[in-house]
């Protein structure tokens, strides 16, 4: 593969879509320029993450979870805390504001656990454009809650019954809907996979997430934390926390994926742990493929983590060692959710829940005086169902 | 040695013929099949044939496509079993042969691996859907040391830049994408595919073959006015899909038809 192109982070990236989509792809990344150099678009964009979004969400330091691992101090940053619970809202509004600004009026979006589909049915409930959000059919039984809340929003939700009926295949249709519609839609992607300009975009907008950690960790504790971490499905929030830390080297950064029923059965989402680099969804990058370049099924007990590919962006972080990229089980996840619940008061998303299971594993290795800070990166709510269902518990 | 879908043009030219180009999933049902379906085509008049090579994420295609691709992942069809039914093909025809594959297969298979072996297989070119001009390099430069054609596509959204492009890489024919969408029959084929056809025949002296969205000979008749080529793909596979028995002489007879109203 070729370097240092257009939308490449090393050998990671490119454009691979139907030419059909390629006059939009060059459309929106003149227009993702000329934004990014756009005061008012900033003002804008700042405006709605302060007023409405509820930015900038807190840096709280997990006295129960601390004090329960016994070595490092735990800071979680309160993504569960946004509107609409989790980090997702600050890509939509940010690209929906964005698709406003190009006269678009009608916006799709793929949606896993629903939370990406609940945050861009928000954004277009908020700017007065018409919404529709693809998702699986497995995920909709798994998620009925967000999928009740994207109606109330507005949104249309399209079930996809083709292949796993998760994320993957969501996207496909979102793809499919884009290439018959691109004269007058917005694909809103959730993660920072895709195409370029997708990948570099959305980490953006959640870089705010991570410009934010660092200030309040310096306000609050003098110092940068020695470790950060983050759940990694497709890589948003991870990117969001990671990006600003990138040139800190003495900031330890660590990825966790989703083993699901562990890395060595059939049956996980570790795509950079287990994967190979290809080409899915419109971008080269690690995917969980079989010799023949068929992608093969995936699973997570969290529906946002259960995706065979992951953004370009972090496959070049694997490759360079900037980051490593761990894993944790369903069952660890599970076990790390129930945790924060009694240690802080705090239920969160089972995604999250991956990142605290990591955290877990570590802080008792680590001094008093480390610092970790943990992406909590959404609430629990949509999730109580699920871990329900695995308690045994009808509710 | 010259590749067959330049000489199967340079014939059609001086006939004054159209192309008729059908498409068919290789391995539904089974590649035993395939194999009957390719020689009975030819036989009924198809001057090129493609063949699609399932990959599990088919974004470029509609319902019938996608059901073809799962009907053929499902007995286990591969590349590298594509490629050997290619050869057994080349035994008894001479049609010029096209592999339609998104790029991951490929991508996998190794490009100068797949090249070698689709050449020496018999295959002429190849159509990578999800491949633009700006990711093609690799392929292209792979592809035309062998005498492979990567055969480019152009939609109605293509803007006259990308065109230039486009045509400066082309190889074989410039296939055009009929309307904005995936494949699969329209009620309507789109009539304002003479604007494409006559933009890319303003840059390039390549055949221009037209696909997507043609479902009926008298489509077929409308959009031939307006290029060198037409290709049908969903119509025919869903002959295979629904009678499966009889796919082998049903699809011979579209072909006649199809061929005849060119």
């Amino acid at each position: 593969m070729k370097q240092n192109k257009q939308g490449y982070f090393g050998n990671y990236g490119g454009f691979f879509v139907p030419e059909t989509l390629m006059p939009a792809l060059e459309e929106l990344i003149e227009n993702y320029q000329a934004a990014q150099k756009d005061q008012q678009f900033h003002q804008e964009l700042n405006y709605y993450y302060r007023q409405y979004v509820g930015r900038p969400s807190p840096l709280y330091l997990a006295a129960g979870l601390t004090k329960h691992c016994g070595g490092a101090q735990i800071y979680l940053k309160r993504e569960d805390l946004n509107h609409t619970g989790a980090h997702k809202i600050n890509n939509t509004i940010g690209q929906i504001l964005l698709a406003k600004k190009m006269g678009k009026k009608r916006i799709i979006a793929e949606t896993g656990a629903g939370q990406h589909g609940v945050a861009t049915a928000t954004a277009t409930a908020l700017f007065g454009m018409e919404c529709f959000v693809y998702m699986g059919e497995e995920d909709i039984r798994r998620q009925a809650l967000n999928v009740f809340k994207m109606k109330l929003l507005g949104a249309e939700v399209i079930s996809v019954n083709i292949g796993s009926r998760t994320l993957k295949d969501a996207m496909n249709e979102a793809m499919r809907d884009w290439v018959t519609n691109v004269e007058n839609t917005y694909y809103c992607i959730g993660s920072v996979a895709g195409p370029h300009p997708y990948p570099q975009m959305v980490r953006d907008f959640q870089s705010v997430i991570g410009t934010e950690t660092r200030r309040q960790i310096l306000e609050d504790a003098s110092q940068l934390p020695d470790y950060i971490i983050a759940c990694v499905g497709g890589g948003s929030n991870a990117m969001g926390l990671f990006y600003p830390f990138l040139n800190d080297q003495d900031v330890k950064i660590i990825g966790v994926e989703a083993a699901g029923h562990g890395v060595d059965t059939d049956q996980h989402a570790a795509t950079l742990n287990k994967g190979k680099p290809g080409v899915l969804h419109g971008s080269y990058s690690y995917i969980l493929q079989d010799q023949n370049g068929q992608i093969i099924p995936v699973h997570s007990v969290s529906a946002g983590l259960d995706y065979p590919g992951v953004g370009p962006e972090h496959s070049h972080l694997k490759d360079i060692e900037r980051v490593v990229y761990h894993s944790v089980t369903d069952k660890e996840a599970l076990a790390a959710f129930h945790l924060l619940c009694r240690t802080d008061g705090i239920i969160p998303a089972l995604e999250s829940a991956h990142a605290l299971a990591e955290t877990v594993k570590l802080a008792p290795k680590l001094a008093k005086e480390a610092i970790i800070v943990v992406n909590l990166s959404g609430r629990g709510d949509k999730d109580v169902h699920t871990v329900a269902e695995i308690m045994g518990v009808a509710l | 040695m010259s590749n067959r879908i330049d000489v199967c043009f340079a014939k059609l030219k001086t006939s004054g013929e159209k192309a008729f180009i059908p498409f068919i999933t290789a391995g539904d049902p089974d590649l035993a099949t395939t194999v009957k379906l390719v020689q009975a085509m030819a036989a009924a008049g198809a001057d090129i044939i493609e063949l699609g090579v399932p990959y599990s994420e088919p974004v470029a295609d509609g319902p019938v496509i996608q059901a073809a691709t799962q009907r053929s992942l499902k007995t286990g069809t591969t590349l590298t079993e594509i490629l050997k039914t290619v050869r057994v093909i080349r035994q008894t025809a001479t049609v010029p042969l096209v592999l339609m594959s998104y790029y991951n297969p490929i991508l996998q298979y190794r490009l100068d691996k797949f090249v070698a072996d689709a050449v020496a297989a018999g295959v002429d070119g190849v159509i990578v859907p999800d491949l633009p001009v700006e990711e093609a390099q690799p392929l292209a430069q792979a592809a035309a040391a062998a005498g492979l054609h990567l055969i480019p596509l152009v939609a109605p959204t293509t803007t006259d830049n990308r065109l230039v492009a486009i045509a400066a890489q082309a190889q074989g024919f410039i296939y055009c994408v009929s309307i904005t969408g995936v494949t699969g029959a329209r009620q309507q084929v789109n009539t304002e595919i003479a604007a494409l056809t006559r933009r890319v025949q303003a840059v390039s002296t390549l055949p221009v073959a037209v696909g997507f969205g043609v479902s009926t000979p008298e489509q077929a008749a409308v959009v031939a006015k307006q290029c060198d080529a037409v290709i049908v793909g969903s119509a025919i596979v869903k002959v295979i899909e629904q009678s499966p028995g009889t796919a082998v002489s049903q699809v011979a007879e579209m072909v006649k038809e199809f061929k005849a109203a060119l």
